[in-house]
């Protein structure tokens, strides 16, 4: 859709910024397939995930009905979402917390960047987020005077280097270690002069930079992976304990979150504290819980806002089919699975919000304006791998399919195709059109294919006769009476 | 039993020794086999593409043409999903509730070869021989649409004189994926890449699989690469005798 005639165009347009210049997937794609050490990278990384997670989820018997269970209770909460927001405002406040309502990025960014003006810092410690991702808060704050600080290992290697994420659990995994120990050299002032590229010495050195400003941060920025409508608890899972730093040291925390994060009640994080790390890391369970309720005096920090982020989500949940998308936990497991996600990289999906996943929600955010977000839908063979692993049975293939309907309306090869139903339409077309092409076939054997086809793969030969004509003709009588031709 | 050949329209145009072979061995097992001259398409092409308006025609079409049947065979893991898992739904969705109803009503009958024999006829022994090295790759949506398992292998392991062979990573997408191959060919070719380099390292003579449409993606980059390994879609194989 065009500005003119999309009637969400001026909604979208502040919801999550498109990359400037961003081209279309498949244009994308081209360079970074052509990346030997992207692809090199890429493989590596996802195989391994992959096989970790496929081993963590057979160790549980039940996992199809966890899964069923976590799909049930995020339809049930996203049909009651009104309901159990209002809960939730209810229980943080009165635990001590402030809760905002942001209707977009602009709204969220804007109420962020008062919020830590209103504490007299000019900088932040960020818990890593999806939502603030999302919104692009680090770059709206920098607008204001005010620096964030990823402290997620993966996020902060991505901020160093001027970089965007690639991936939503490993933002970093298109770059190995060798090429972190470089950025680490020349961008982290603290780092030792005979840095290695061992993990365990890129860690440390990355520990040495974040621990200084753990202990001198007043506000904290992070997003939620949960909150629990009934009793106002917000969660955050993570591996890395830089999370929980962030979480408890500062004086304020402001936490931006999804609406579609919320759970009616504590009972049911039995379910997503399953699925999630398994799917996600691979673990039974992960290193770091950090559950709070509003603040608690003399314990952590003093004031809490919760920011309650829309950014479009009512407008996905109204879509009966694209509604799905907002059951997602943001696991990654189905872009460790992407055959395309792992030749095409993270950035050609020109959102932080890449691979299968992404290529379902960006568009349906965003809308399909721009050249990524409408070729976002074509991007993926619908090979199923997704929906096999996604944990909360997001049918992502079928979304893709709903998402491409609405795409397909402004492409020129609608002709095309329209011609191609109507030849399929009548067998008597089809079967001319065989043998046109049957008697083709000795007038031009290389009729002119498309060279997107033609590049790489040769083109099977043309048959003599039809499988229909050879029935014709062998069994023309034995056509069955039923049959009304 | 009377069995209704759905040809599928790739078949019917580039590969007739397909429908061909399915005729072949269900003839040999004592069946009747029966080619409705009213089939055309099953309108995948365009659902997957973005017109769902223009595969509705196609859909009642099929339903017209094959109700009327106990049975019906498709060679084609891509249709027989297609079919099976759409047809009522993108018809309920298109809001005519009478053919959604009749789609439903029809396409649980609908089969892809491996179920038909292993699942309808109960045999996994078609009298077949075939002595050559063989690896098998599972198309996607015979793998997780109809999940096939390992119907298909079950089948090839009782063919005469075959060597069968495990195929790397096989569950991996070949890259087709219908306009997806045109649309993001970098990306398909690359996906193609790798699974022709899977094939060679089995050293397979034949690489076979369920959907020619596949078939027509991974031999047409095995042509190319002058590998030396041919493609046969599995009915061919199980057609073939002495």
């Amino acid at each position: 859709m065009s500005a003119t005639t999309d009637p969400h165009a001026d909604a979208t347009a502040t919801r999550m910024p498109t990359y400037v210049g961003m081209p279309s997937f498949p244009k994308a794609a081209h360079e970074a397939v052509a990346d030997t050490r992207l692809r090199r990278n890429l493989a590596h990384a996802t195989g391994t995930i992959r096989e970790r997670r496929a081993a963590a989820v057979t160790e549980l018997d039940d996992w199809a009905e966890l899964r069923d269970a976590g799909k049930r209770i995020k339809d049930h909460t996203l049909e009651y979402l009104g309901h159990y927001l209002r809960m939730l405002e209810e229980k943080v406040t009165a635990a001590g917390g402030v809760v905002h309502w942001a209707r977009d990025a602009a709204e969220a960014n804007a109420i962020v960047a008062r919020l830590v003006k209103e504490t007299g810092e000019t900088e932040v410690v960020k818990v890593k987020s999806m939502a603030t991702q999302e919104i692009g808060l680090n770059e709206a704050l920098a607008e204001h005077g005010i620096t964030a600080l990823e402290t997620d290992l993966a996020e902060l290697i991505v901020q160093l280097a001027d970089d965007r994420p690639s991936h939503i659990l490993v933002p970093a995994i298109h770059k190995n270690r060798a090429e972190i120990r470089d950025l680490f050299s020349h961008r982290m002032p603290s780092a030792p002069a005979d840095l290695t590229d061992e993990p365990a010495d890129l860690a440390e050195a990355a520990r040495r930079h974040l621990r200084a400003k753990f202990l001198t941060a007043k506000v904290a920025v992070s997003g939620a992976n949960f909150a629990i409508a009934d009793t106002g608890t917000v969660l955050v899972v993570e591996s890395e304990g830089n999370g929980r730093m962030c979480l408890t040291l500062p004086e304020t925390l402001i936490t931006v979150m999804g609406v579609e994060k919320l759970l009616p009640t504590a009972r049911d994080l039995e379910v997503f504290l399953q699925l999630l790390p398994r799917s996600s890391t691979a673990e039974r369970m992960n290193p770091y819980t950090s559950a709070w309720t509003g603040v608690t005096p003399g314990d952590g920090p003093q004031n809490f806002h919760l920011v309650l982020l829309d950014n479009g989500r009512t407008d996905v949940r109204d879509d009966e089919v694209g509604r799905q998308a907002l059951r997602c936990i943001r696991c990654s497991a189905c872009l460790n699975v992407c055959p395309v996600y792992a030749r095409a990289g993270g950035h050609a999906y020109g959102s932080p919000y890449p691979g299968p996943i992404g290529a379902i929600l960006s568009p349906q955010i965003r809308g399909i304006g721009s050249k990524v977000d409408a070729s976002l839908p074509f991007a993926s063979s619908l090979c199923g791998a997704c929906y096999e692993v996604c944990p909360v049975a997001i049918d992502i293939p079928e979304v893709l399919v709903h998402l491409r309907a609405k795409a397909a309306k402004k492409l020129p090869e609608k002709a095309v195709m329209k011609t191609a139903a109507w030849g399929l339409r009548s067998p008597a077309r089809l079967a001319l059109g065989q043998f046109v092409a049957g008697k083709a076939r000795f007038v031009a054997p290389h009729l002119q294919f498309p060279r997107a086809w033609a590049d790489t793969r040769d083109l099977p030969a043309l048959p003599k006769e039809s499988f229909r004509a050879w029935w014709k003709r062998t069994r023309g009588d034995a056509t069955d009476p039923k049959d009304g031709s | 039993m009377k069995i209704a050949l759905f040809a599928t329209c790739v078949n019917d145009t580039l590969y007739p020794g397909t429908g061909k072979a399915v005729v072949r061995i269900l003839e040999r097992l004592g069946h009747q086999v029966v080619f409705p001259e009213a089939q055309t398409c099953c309108g995948q092409m365009h659902l997957n593409t973005g017109y769902p308006d223009q595969a509705m025609p196609l859909i009642r079409s099929f339903t017209d043409t094959f109700e009327d049947y106990d049975a019906v065979v498709a060679p084609s893991g891509s249709c027989a999903a297609m079919v099976r898992d759409w047809h009522g739904k993108t018809a309920a969705r298109q809001g005519d509730h009478r053919l959604a109803e009749r789609a439903f009503a029809l396409t649980p009958r609908v089969y892809e070869l491996a179920e038909l024999l292993v699942d309808v006829l109960g045999v996994t022994d078609v009298g077949a021989v075939f002595p050559h090295r063989v690896t098998y790759h599972p198309t996607c949506h015979g793998l997780r649409m109809l999940k096939l398992g390992d119907k298909p292998l079950r089948l090839l392991r009782e063919v005469e004189g075959i060597d069968l062979v495990d195929l790397p990573d096989a569950t991996e997408c070949c890259g087709f994926g219908g306009t997806f191959a045109l649309k993001n060919a970098d990306v398909s070719a690359a996906m193609c890449a790798d699974k022709t380099a899977a094939v060679k390292q089995t050293r397979a003579e034949v690489l076979c699989a369920v959907d020619n449409s596949c078939l027509m993606h991974i031999g047409g980059t095995l042509s190319r690469q002058r590998s030396g390994v041919r493609v046969m879609h599995l009915a061919e194989i199980l057609a073939s005798t002495r």
